[in-house]
């Protein structure tokens, strides 16, 4: 994707900002529109194959305030419609064009909790890029304003600055708030209640914070650092963590309530059940889920092989079963833990595939290559149980589905082998069972998904759902919107409740 | 954080300890394991049965073996010490109920999560048959808590340096050929004992309950790197088990799933082996 360094990106921003700055007051939108786009400068992929460092690199200031110049401020705001929590995209990045860095990092906080994560991996091109107006206009999406990559721009630099501001906590309330699940959704729970002047405890099954942005999404996309400083911002506005605690097992969830003396719990805990395909030698020794590859390589550091008492499986051919973020997330730790060759296989086309499309992209660039209209019919061992081949099936695309995509169809007798050490299966995550088997009386779908109504309360009293759990694998900031729903529910319920006990 | 209050050393290479976990110590039921990690930022996640609890101490106890980084380690701490992660009760609990006549059968370090299981269901009202096996009588552990429990007690080894030499299979196989059928077999210990244990019961038609100890990560349901065979169905044994139809379980599949990473953890424990030589020998040098 891109062919420059980023010291001759940074070159250009600071030439093009001098004179568009200039420029800028009587600049048609016709005019503005054609401001070049600025592409988002990046570690080489020959090098970054060896590192779990970030990838993108993020803008400079330069590069930034000259993408901020090409917004243009519309009045029909189109990305404000399609952002799924309302971020008031046009005012942050109008402040970030006249170099107001601080305003416009507290513009997005009004709305969003973990702007340098969603900049990061939100899908922007189907959300608040979609529809922007400039893209329409150079009949390029592509080149829309890159929303997301200022959101990480001021959120960075507001890191950087080292004066992360703590947000204020209202007088102590008394109440007491669960929230299960430390993920995206459970952190914006204990964060707006927190505010409220609620006690609240985090109670997290793993030993690390984070959730998915933990033990999923890796390094080179999401560093931890940046969920360490999120969780030390909860941790110093006085929200307790509980890690190593599953709720179900080592407490039911009811007790919370009942012997612990919580006012209202939230279950955030996530999508965490791994699917699999049902074929022929999927317990084969070197097939593993996504979960398990990427929670070697992340939450269990394997990458660091020196240091790791946690092993990971040696690969030298590995093929990735699947087309969304998890399988661009697979393959691309795959190559960096040294597979020489990594194949993703898709059984649609390169246009269906619900992966971010920078990540497409980036994969691409390190090397993955792509089989799309190819899916898994079984995979072979050897005489030891483990894998050597995999045999596929050819398909093409048909009528579309329920889902408006183009269904795949196999072909007949198109069989044919491949061969490969490892496959990871990456075709998506179920609801993790352990909360709803241990808590009988709550109402689930016949998926397993907890059932909600407009407030995300449950079928029990007090008790508030979110997230992956309600939404099936969806995203983080959808699991974002619906954990900030639920706090407010909690909220006016616990503010509702003092009145009555004054 | 999780104080190690006792620690003993039951043979050359077993270990017991109790540690301080007052939660899980009121929540855990026999079967059940706990997930600890000797560092939580690079160590590994092992799974360990809880073997016993006391709810007056707050406290659970866990029976090991050293046989890899981990558990070495593990064996290296002191009463004292504290665990900085330690998460439990994982799995499900046995089920427990009155089978008329039980026939337990505990192989090597298997006998440490027999133990609670029991004696629950002695509790129960069943008529106890114990078997206890080992390689030699240096690995034999919990022989005299086995022994109370027992209305009938069996010990062999290997190589017959304690009880009768013989593997487990063949009293097994004496019990279920008498007039009076045990009502249901429990076999833990290493892969192979339940693959034949279970053998061994199938031609008799006697349920068989084994306890398998895969490879886990989370503990939670999350990875699926514990999935096993059973029947025609992939279950997880961290949330699905610990405990399965030994008649249904693919033990072959389960055995080479456990060998993924043997040849690293193998590298990996002869240099953590070497580290703590060389710090001795620092020792000894200064
Ligand atoms: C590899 C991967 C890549 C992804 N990439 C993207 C992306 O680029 N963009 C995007 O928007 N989304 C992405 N997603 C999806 C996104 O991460 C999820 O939608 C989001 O994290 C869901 O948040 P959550 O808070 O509902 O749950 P989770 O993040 O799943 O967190 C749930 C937490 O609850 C804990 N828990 C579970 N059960 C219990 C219990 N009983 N007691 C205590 N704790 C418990 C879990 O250990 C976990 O920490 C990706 C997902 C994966 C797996
Ligand atoms: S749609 Fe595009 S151009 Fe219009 S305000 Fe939003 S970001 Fe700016
Ligand atoms: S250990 Fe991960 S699912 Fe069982």
């Amino acid at each position: 994707m891109n062919t420059e360094s980023k010291e001759v990106l940074s070159e250009r921003a600071k030439e093009l900002l001098v004179m568009y700055l200039e420029k800028a007051p009587t600049l048609k939108p016709k005019e503005r529109a054609q401001i070049p786009a600025m592409e988002m400068p990046v570690q080489e992929p020959e090098e970054r194959i060896h590192n779990l460092d970030e990838v993108a690199l993020g803008y400079t200031m330069e590069e930034a305030r000259v993408e901020a110049l090409r917004c243009l401020q519309c009045v029909k705001r189109q990305c404000v419609d399609h952002c799924p929590i309302k971020i008031d995209i046009p005012r942050f990045i109008g402040q970030i064009a006249s170099g107001e860095f601080q305003i416009a990092a507290d513009i997005i906080k009004e709305s969003s909790l973990l702007p340098a994560v969603c900049g990061r991996v939100c899908p922007q091109e189907v959300q608040c890029q979609s529809e922007c107006t400039v893209g329409k206009a150079i009949k390029n999406m592509d080149k829309a304003v890159a929303i997301g990559r200022l959101e990480r721009f001021v959120a960075d630099w507001e890191r950087m600055q080292g004066h992360v501001s703590i947000p204020e906590v209202k007088p102590e309330t008394g109440k007491k708030v669960a929230v299960v699940g430390s993920g995206p959704a459970g952190l914006v729970v204990a964060a707006d209640c927190r505010r409220e002047g609620h006690h609240v405890t985090i109670f997290e099954a793993l030993h690390k914070p984070g959730g998915v942005l933990r033990y999923g999404i890796p390094e080179f996309r999401l560093p931890n650092d940046i969920i360490d400083r999120e969780v030390e911002v909860l941790a110093k506005m006085g929200v307790e963590f509980r890690m190593n605690y599953v709720v179900g097992r080592t407490r039911k969830l009811t007790d919370l309530i009942e012997k612990d003396g919580y006012d209202a719990v939230f279950v955030g805990t996530g999508a965490g059940l791994p699917l699999f395909m049902g074929i022929e030698g999927e317990n084969l020794v070197g097939v593993f889920s996504a979960n398990e590859y990427l929670t070697r390589a992340n939450l269990m550091h394997a990458y660091e092989r020196e240091k790791a008492d946690t092993p990971i499986y040696p690969s030298k051919k590995v093929a990735v079963l699947g087309g969304g973020n998890v399988a661009m997330d697979s393959s691309r730790m795959a190559k960096r833990l040294g597979a020489e060759k990594v194949y993703v296989v898709y059984r649609r086309t390169e246009t269906e595939m619900p992966a971010r499309k920078e990540e497409v992209a980036h994969a691409k660039e390190e090397g993955i290559e792509f089989h799309f209209l190819q899916n898994a019919k079984r995979i072979l061992g050897d005489e030891n149980g483990k894998v050597k081949a995999i045999e596929c099936l050819r398909y093409e695309l048909g009528e579309p589905d329920s889902s408006g995509r183009r269904r795949p169809v196999e072909i007949p007798n198109s069989e044919f082998i491949m061969e490969v050490d490892t496959v990871i299966v990456a075709i998506g995550n179920g609801s993790n069972p352990l909360i709803s088997q241990t808590t009988p009386d709550m109402k689930v779908t016949k998926r397993g998904n907890i059932v909600v109504d407009e407030t995300q309360q449950t079928s029990m009293k007090r008790i508030f759902a979110g997230g992956d759990i309600v939404l099936g694998a969806a995203t983080v900031i959808l699991a974002m919107g619906e954990g900030r729903r639920a706090a407010a529910a909690i909220n006016k319920m616990l503010a509702e409740e003092s009145v009555k006990e004054m | 954080m999780n104080k190690i209050l006792f620690k003993q050393q039951l043979s050359k290479d077993v270990f017991l300890m109790r540690i301080e976990a007052p939660l899980i110590a009121e929540e855990r039921q026999a079967g059940q394991f706990i997930i600890l990690q000797t560092d939580d930022d690079y160590g590994e996640r092992i799974p360990l049965t809880i073997a016993d609890a006391s709810t007056e101490e707050g406290s659970i106890t866990i029976i090991f073996q050293v046989v890899g980084k981990t558990t070495l380690a593990l064996s290296l701490m002191k009463e004292g010490d504290e665990l900085p992660a330690l998460v439990g009760p994982l799995g499900k609990p046995t089920h427990i109920a009155q089978y008329g006549t039980v026939v337990c059968v505990g192989g090597g370090i298997g006998v440490a999560p027999l133990h609670p299981i029991a004696q629950a269901l002695k509790k129960a009202g069943n008529k106890m048959i114990i078997i206890v096996g080992a390689r030699n009588k240096e690995l034999i552990i919990l022989e005299n808590k086995m022994k109370a429990l027992a209305d009938e007690f069996i010990l062999c080894t290997d190589d017959g340096t304690a009880g009768r030499k013989a593997l487990v299979t063949e009293p097994l196989k004496e019990i279920c050929q008498r007039e009076e059928k045990p009502g249901m077999v429990i076999a833990i210990g290493p892969p192979v004992m339940m693959k034949f244990c279970s053998l061994t019961t199938k031609p008799f038609n006697i349920p068989t309950q084994v306890s398998l100890n895969t490879i886990m990560v989370d503990g939670t349901g999350m990875c699926g790197g514990c999935r096993v065979n059973v029947g025609h169905e992939v279950k997880f044994v961290c949330v699905d088990g610990p405990e399965f139809d030994g008649h249904q379980v693919d033990f072959d599949n389960m055995m080479a799933r456990l060998n993924s990473y043997k040849e690293i953890e193998r590298k990996s424990h002869e240099c953590f082996l070497n580290k703590i030589a060389d710090a001795k020998m620092k020792e000894v040098v200064s």
